[in-house]
């Protein structure tokens, strides 16, 4: 069941839309926020109470990237690999990343502390190479200060 | 021309947001103010006559694109504005500096093509990442509702706007214009067939207008300064001032507001300082990674809508990004192409095959598989993939930057088959 | 009209239409994947791509998708192009990045769209060198397999799925060239139009699991033109046979009817005739047991029982042919020919006759383009299934007026779809209890039939004063239905609904008198379904308001059977009347027609007719408790073994032909025919073929008069040749039959078709009636319907097959009069009606696995408040007795029936000859 927090947030979203499957990508993001990613279970709650089919909602669940169907870590890390800070470096960065962590690029860490995805461009190629921990940017890195970084995140 | 820089030059060197207060004391909600008083007619006209063309990186001009819009008793209602704040163009990264500037900016802009087309209802369609950008717009929306800036009767007049951020859930293809209409309805982001175009038949079926951020802040200067202000700005016969940025290995990556016009040489030495020391220059992307790439013989040319399409490319979002003597043109392309296929909605097939065709034998030359043979049949996806052959301006988009690098890169692909590898490891 | 130029030459086209559209009726081989006649243009593959020219003088061109491009007055393009060729030929290519090379073993090989375009296109030879993506298939359920890596990404299944056909259970996953088609987690898909698929994927992605348990190739199998037995609509089909088994159903394309789709009870219905259950020989039953009989024998000892007889009394059957029921009739006297059914049902149908003589009716395609329409009555998705299909696409309508005002052409389909939104023209559903329409009606109303003819009659009354029966002002409230308000309103997008039903009949009346006075093509349904003459009655009366009002107005009428209306028309009379005449008459022997007796009327009163004969003969395909008590039993051949007259719900008279020619099996006329000329009767040996049948048919009754003209009689031959059954690529016949002899058989003689059992025959395109497959040069897939239209899904070359026996009226008919008295529930007891199942409520269909296996399980349901009045809950055991027998079943609660009422699901064995509606009590039972 969603929780009552769950279904005023979404209800709010509602009322900008004329129609309630309208509102399925910010209720996908509500639910997500709190819940971390978006199961199966997600999914059916979020669809019936929009009034909307289970499969209406996981074909568009699965089209976005920044929803998550399956877990992820309590902290996830948006890795930019596109042009620019392929440039500047995000070869090295990826390398330490995933050999600190012990992961692969869309894994979790064992601990369950980190997801790591690639994410397209940050939309800060001026301080290439960038990458996002939940919602912190991070810019102009190193794979030293990409690591320091990290430590913040608990 | 003047060297005013209009969008910029109120934005706090904290790099803090202009509230809205302090935005008014600069001469914000001016234009709008203006705006109401003139009706939407005279406010398209003289969008129009500015020759303001849009900044989200097709360059069709702004007031033409309004005309369509039906207006009056008989129109269809609601009607929709929707500023376009999905950038996500590699390599581009102005209108950020927008929002998380001058939010209010925004704002006005948004209100002034409101009104321009009779819009009751605006949103801010935001890609989701840029969480400090949400942040201020939703402040400043909440401060333009309070006072009465937004909602019923905005400025004591008789009309009402609404207006919405709406948080995006990722793709690129949410940028184009109708993705982005089936992405705020809570659908795939799938293009939409034109015509109808969505001045006719938009968001929800109504009549809608998408413009891009940087489109939108210029506005309410051109109500506030008028039209001959406007083109004044320019170097160009494209009006106003251009948001210009350059990222890569120069010594000064940055974003810089520059008249419209202003070489590629000049953006590149002296705003961005030239490349960084131990590199060489070797090509640019002008305007986003859906551009084709200029070389050294570039560099005097206007950066402007027209003379960039002059020499082979398009100026597309303005912010270039630059390729060295130390990076593989090859690897810089596959990377390109890595995104592009990535981002394929998978609605055309040319898109959705050529693109991954394309990005598999660009890696198979990194890793010394590839034959002169691929050559030709990377010449052929780009072919394959030209306008008016897919569904959107994907794909076409996509196959610029590799066409080009054939073009002036053809001898690096050649290295990567003669030495089985890549020669940049 | 307009003018194209098509490589240099000028044509007549629509221009109305897109350019794919045009080539195509032009006889272009024109490549296409994502375009469907039916689904219209995306342009999604690019498959279509042809050059177009601004002008003579412009030799540089640009590539168009023809699909996405107006037909518009003086355009010039060219397929030949080749720039285009090259084009087309990448698309394939493209698509062939991931389709494996498994055609050889896949089940759409030889008659796969993708397989046609790849010839078509030139493409031969593979560039891409890299590894295919690969997916996980999923379980569908009994019907449709799913092979996810021979996708192509064309979107056609979804959008037949979910935007043509309304299911919700099904879309696309993903992104980029990883895009999914199928369900969310793996499940049975829950549309009953889920067989299209088939037909609409162009590859081997969705397959007939059924035909995967028999697989053979398209190729290999012979076919006939035939006609659906499994209700009253006549959907046009195409049944596949090998070694004397049938393989599968196809659709076979009508203009008028089915179009490109069936329901899958259509589709997959049809493994009953291939049943273990078959009766393949003569069987006798003496000192209870049953043994085969050679079938001289047989005929003798029938003849025997029918010359010893001092009366012979004839059952027809509604699912058998009206040549079979015709000669019973002849055989047995008008006076002894009776109806399995009872004199309720034939009461209705000779209601729904004279309605139809008296009203003008629709055919599937014109409740199609219905732009408002009213259903009374009928829960059409389980009891006429195809037209629920049609009743989706007419709410379109009203939208494609205000889509029509923005020039956006009709065929442009997810342009209209997003400018017209949730919008959906006024469809009202008036049924007893909840349906699978109900998510794109304007309203709902629900409540007992009474009730339901309540509503008609007032709806007839506001259109027009002088109709009869209650004022509209004198109807208000309702007591026992409900209006239950739908989501989307006719107007005002997606407005919240309103919360509490605003339950104002009469407002509702005036809602619906004014939604179909206002439309331009206005349409009544409603049917035997809920068993009621008044809502038949009322349902013609709307009608006639209209008309009376200047409206075009026309009626659909459902009814039970493939053959309701014909057996009604050869005046059978009902069976109390033939158990009169058995009790009152010693020595009767009695014929039983492709019926089994026991699901047509109450147990009891069978048990005392059986016993009451001297003699029983039954006609039949399977082994039935009829048949069990039989003496003598007779290898009846069913839809796909025999010819003959179905007469449709809208009294179309179509002929459908033989696929199978099993040895021992003969149509029930023939049977007749046989034991007859053995009694004595030598008249009957004039009777050599069918055509001999029908003549004297026309003379004995000149309502039928047309039923010759359904098809070309057996004399008709092209150019002095017969109609092949078999493709030109028929393989094995040699061989086939070597475990036998060696020397190749003779192929079976056919005196009642021109149709041969053979590949040999006229290459060329049969008249409308006669085509046995949809197969052209170039064109091994279904998409070769293309070829078979006088226009791209127009009416077939020479007009849809079959022949209208009713002639629409000059004008509106007569009121009736007699509209009902208020339903009064009653206090301790319910009026229990009949609820259908599109899987589980047919005879025949449920006799095959697939649709045995998803038809529900025995259950007595009402409405919440009554079991929790009455102090029962969900799953208990509950009882209802109803003409003397009793009936127990696990409670079902369903909130959407009315006050009063309860329901249970009719065909389910287990109430098999109830007889309702009925009052009865419900008590649990321990
Ligand atoms: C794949 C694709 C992505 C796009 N992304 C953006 C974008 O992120 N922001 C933007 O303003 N325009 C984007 N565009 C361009 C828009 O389609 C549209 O032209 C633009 O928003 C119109 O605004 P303008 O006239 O003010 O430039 C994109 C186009 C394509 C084909
Ligand atoms: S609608 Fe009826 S006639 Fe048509 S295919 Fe289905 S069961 Fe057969
Ligand atoms: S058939 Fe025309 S684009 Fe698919």
């Amino acid at each position: 069941m969603l929780s009552s927090e769950e279904r005023g947030e979404i209800e709010a979203e509602m009322l900008k839309y004329p129609n309630k499957q309208a509102a399925c990508i910010d209720a996908l993001k509500i639910v997500q926020r709190r819940r971390g990613w978006i199961s199966d279970e997600s999914i059916r709650e979020i669809a019936e109470f929009l009034g909307i089919s289970t499969d209406e909602l996981d074909g568009v669940a699965t089209f976005y990237n920044l929803i998550y169907r399956k877990p992820v870590g309590r902290h996830v890390i948006l890795l930019c690999n596109s042009v620019s800070c392929w440039i500047m470096g995000y070869n090295r960065l990826r390398k330490r990343l995933c050999e600190r962590l012990e992961i692969q690029l869309g894994e979790t860490t064992a601990d369950g502390r980190f997801t790591l995805l690639p994410i397209v461009c940050l939309g800060t190629c001026d301080h290439a190479p960038a990458l996002m921990v939940d919602d912190d940017l991070h810019r102009d890195l190193s794979p030293d200060s990409a690591e320091q970084i990290l430590e913040r995140y608990r | 021309m003047t060297s005013e820089r209009p969008l910029t030059k109120d934005m706090k060197a904290d790099g803090e947001a202009l509230t809205l207060k302090e935005y008014e004391r600069a001469g914000g909600y001016q234009g709008i103010r203006k705006a109401l008083r003139m009706g939407p007619k005279d406010i398209t006209d003289q969008v129009t006559k500015s020759s303001l063309r849009g900044r989200g990186g097709a360059g069709f001009p702004t007031g033409s694109k309004w005309s369509f819009v039906p207006l009056g008793k008989d129109a269809p209602h609601p009607k929709y504005l929707i500023a376009n704040a999905d950038e996500m163009e590699p390599g581009t990264f102005k209108d950020r500096l927008l929002m998380e500037g001058n939010p209010h900016q925004l704002l006005e802009g948004m209100m002034v093509a409101s009104r321009a087309i009779e819009a009751d209802v605006a949103f801010v369609f935001l890609r989701g990442e840029y969480v400090l950008s949400a942040q201020r717009l939703q402040r400043a929306i909440a401060e333009a509702y309070a006072a009465g800036y937004l909602g019923e009767k905005i400025f004591g007049s008789e009309v009402g706007l609404e207006l919405h951020l709406h948080l995006s859930a990722g793709r690129y293809m949410c940028g184009e214009e109708t993705g982005l209409l089936n992405a705020l309805e809570g659908k795939r982001a799938n293009p939409r067939t034109k015509p109808p175009y969505p001045q006719i038949s938009g968001l929800f079926g109504k009549p809608t207008i998408v413009q891009n951020v940087e489109t939108l802040a210029n506005l309410p200067h051109i109500i506030n300064n008028g039209v001959e202000w406007f083109k004044k700005l320019s170097y160009s016969a494209d009006g106003g001032s251009k948001l210009y940025g350059a990222s890569g290995k120069v010594k000064r990556p940055g974003l810089w507001e520059l008249p419209m016009g202003t070489t590629i040489g000049e953006l590149l030495h002296e705003h961005a300082g030239g490349m960084r020391d131990g590199v060489e220059f070797r090509g640019l992307l002008p305007g986003g990674a859906s551009t084709d790439f200029l070389t050294e013989e570039h560099l005097d040319v206007k950066m402007d809508f027209t003379e960039v399409q002059k020499v082979g490319s398009r100026m597309g979002t303005g912010t270039m990004i630059i390729l060295d003597d130390q990076t593989c043109p090859v690897g810089m392309v596959w990377n390109l192409e890595d995104f592009f296929a990535q981002e394929s909605c998978g609605w055309c097939t040319p898109c959705w095959s050529g693109l991954r065709w394309a990005e598999r034998i660009l890696w198979a030359f990194e890793q010394g598989h590839g034959s002169e043979a691929d050559l030709e049949k990377l010449e052929w996806i780009c072919k394959f993939c030209a306008p008016g052959n897919t569904f959107c301006a994907l794909a076409p988009g996509a196959v610029e930057p590799l066409q080009s690098a054939l073009k002036y890169f053809r001898d690096d692909f050649l290295r990567h088959v003669r030495e089985k590898q890549c020669p940049w490891r | 009209m307009a003018t194209i130029y098509v490589d240099g030459k000028p044509h007549q086209v629509d221009a109305q239409q897109n350019l794919l559209h045009a080539c195509l009726t032009l006889g272009f081989n024109l490549p296409y994947f994502c375009w469907h006649p039916a689904l219209g243009s995306v342009g999604a593959c690019r498959q279509c791509a042809v050059k177009q020219f601004r002008s003579p003088e412009d030799k540089h061109g640009r590539l168009v998708m023809a699909c996405m491009t107006p037909a518009s007055e003086g355009a010039q393009i060219s397929i030949a192009d080749p720039e285009a060729v090259a084009f087309r030929k990448g698309i394939i290519e493209g698509m062939m990045e991931n389709h494996p090379h498994d055609c050889p073993v896949c089940d759409e090989g030889g008659e796969c769209h993708l397989q046609d375009m790849t010839v078509m296109t030139g493409h031969d030879y593979r560039r891409y060198e890299f590894p295919k993506r690969t997916f996980r298939n999923q379980y569908l359920g009994p019907f449709v397999n799913h092979e996810m890596n021979r996708c192509i990404q064309c979107y056609r299944c979804v959008r037949f799925y979910r935007e043509y056909a309304g299911g919700q259970d099904f879309n696309v996953f993903g992104i980029r060239n990883l895009a999914y088609f199928g369900r969310h987690e793996d499940g049975v898909l829950e549309s009953e139009f889920a067989g299209n698929l088939d037909e609409v994927c162009p590859t081997g992605v969705f397959t007939d699991a059924t035909h995967k348990h028999h697989y053979t190739r398209k190729w290999d199998m012979q076919f006939a033109p035939s006609i659906c037995v499994h209700c009253g609509l006549g959907c046009n089909i195409s049944p596949g046979e090998r070694y004397g088994m049938l393989r599968r159903i196809v659709n076979r394309y009508h203009g008028d009817i089915n179009g490109y789709f069936l329901c899958d009870r259509g589709r997959y219905g049809y493994e009953f005739v291939n049943s273990e259950q078959r009766i393949r020989q003569p069987q006798i039953r003496s000192n209870g047991q049953i043994q085969p009989v050679p079938k001289q024998q047989a005929i003798e000892e029938g003849g025997r029982f029918i010359a010893s007889a001092t009366t012979v009394i004839g059952i027809g059957s509604s699912r058998a042919s009206l040549e079979s029921n015709f000669a019973l009739r002849m055989a047995v006297g008008a006076n002894h020919f009776f109806a399995g059914a009872s004199t309720q049902e034939l009461q209705l149908l000779h209601l729904t006759l004279e309605i139809l003589r008296t009203t003008p009716v629709a055919s599937l395609r014109d409740v199609e383009d219905s732009d408002a329409v009213l259903v009374l009555g009928e829960d059409v998705s389980n009891y006429a299934p195809r037209m629920a299909l049609s009743l989706r696409q007419s709410v379109r309508q009203q939208p494609f007026a205000m889509t029509d005002k923005l020039k956006i052409p009709r065929w442009l389909d997810h342009a209209v779809r997003e400018a017209a939104q949730e919008h959906k023209g006024p469809l009202f559903m008036a049924t007893v209890a909840a349906t699978r329409l109900d998510d794109v009606a304007t309203d709902t109303y629900r409540g007992a039939p009474d009730e339901i003819a309540r509503l008609g009659y007032a709806v007839a009354r506001t259109l027009d004063p002088e109709a009869a029966g209650l004022r509209a002002t004198t109807a208000s409230g309702s007591l026992a239905g409900q209006i239950v308000r739908a989501v989307r309103a006719v107007t005002g997008l997606g407005k919240p609904p309103s919360g509490a039903p605003d339950a104002d009949f009469e407002t509702m009346a005036q809602r619906i008198a004014q939604a179909l006075n206002g439309a331009e093509r206005p349409l009544v349904i409603s049917g035997l379904g809920c068993r009621s003459g008044p809502v038949l009655k009322a349902a013609a009366n709307v009608v006639r308001a209209l008309q009376r009002n200047g409206k075009p107005a026309r009626i659909a009428l459902a009814v039970p059977e493939c053959n309701s209306l014909g057996l009604a028309m050869l005046g059978a009379k009902p069976f109390e009347e033939a158990l009169a005449v058995a009790r009152e008459h010693s020595g009767t022997t009695a014929i039983m027609l492709e019926n089994d007796l026991y699901r047509q009327a109450p147990g009891s009163d069978v048990d005392v007719f059986l016993r009451s004969a001297n003699h029983l003969i039954a006609l039949d395909h399977l082994q039935n408790r009829t048949t069990a008590t039989a003496e003598l039993t007779f290898p009846a051949a069913t839809f796909a073994e025999s010819d003959g007259t179905l007469v449709n719900n809208e009294g179309r008279a179509q002929r459908f032909f033989q696929a199978l020619t099993p040895q021992e099996i003969q149509e029930s006329w023939r049977w007749l025919r046989d034991i007859f000329v053995a009694a004595g009767r030598r008249e009957f040996s004039a009777w050599k073929t069918l055509d001999d049948v029908i003549q004297s048919l026309v003379s004995e009754f000149p309502d039928l008069a047309q039923v010759a003209e359904a098809a070309p009689a057996a004399s008709f031959r092209m150019a002095g040749e017969k109609i092949p059954r078999q493709p030109h690529r028929y393989s094995g016949r040699t061989a086939m039959l070597a475990n036998i002899n060696v020397s190749e058989p003779k192929p079976p003689d056919d005196p009642d078709s021109s149709l041969s059992y053979s590949m040999e025959g006229n290459p060329d395109q049969p008249p409308a009636a006669l085509i046995p497959f949809a197969w052209a040069g170039g064109w091994n897939s279904y998409q070769a319907w293309n070829k078979f239209q006088e226009e791209i899904a127009g009416p077939l070359r020479g007009g849809n097959p079959g022949v209208r026996l009713f002639q629409p009226p000059a004008q509106a008919g007569e009121y009736f009069q007699d509209a009902p008295k208020r339903f009064q529930p009653r206090e301790g007891e319910w009026l229990v009606v009949p609820l259908y199942h599109v899987f589980g409520s047919e005879e025949l269909s449920i006799l095959s696995p697939g649709v045995k296996q998803l038809s529900p399980k025995p259950y007595i349901a009402m409405n919440d408040e009554h079991a929790k009045g009455a102090g029962l809950q969900a799953e208990d055991m509950v009882e209802l007795a109803i003409g003397g027998a009793s009936y127990r079943a696990a409670l079902q609660i369903r909130p959407d029936l009315p006050v009063g009422i309860a329901g249970v699901p009719v065909g389910v064995d287990l109430f098999a000859g109830i007889q309702l509606p009925a009052w009865s009590k419900i008590e649990r039972v321990s």
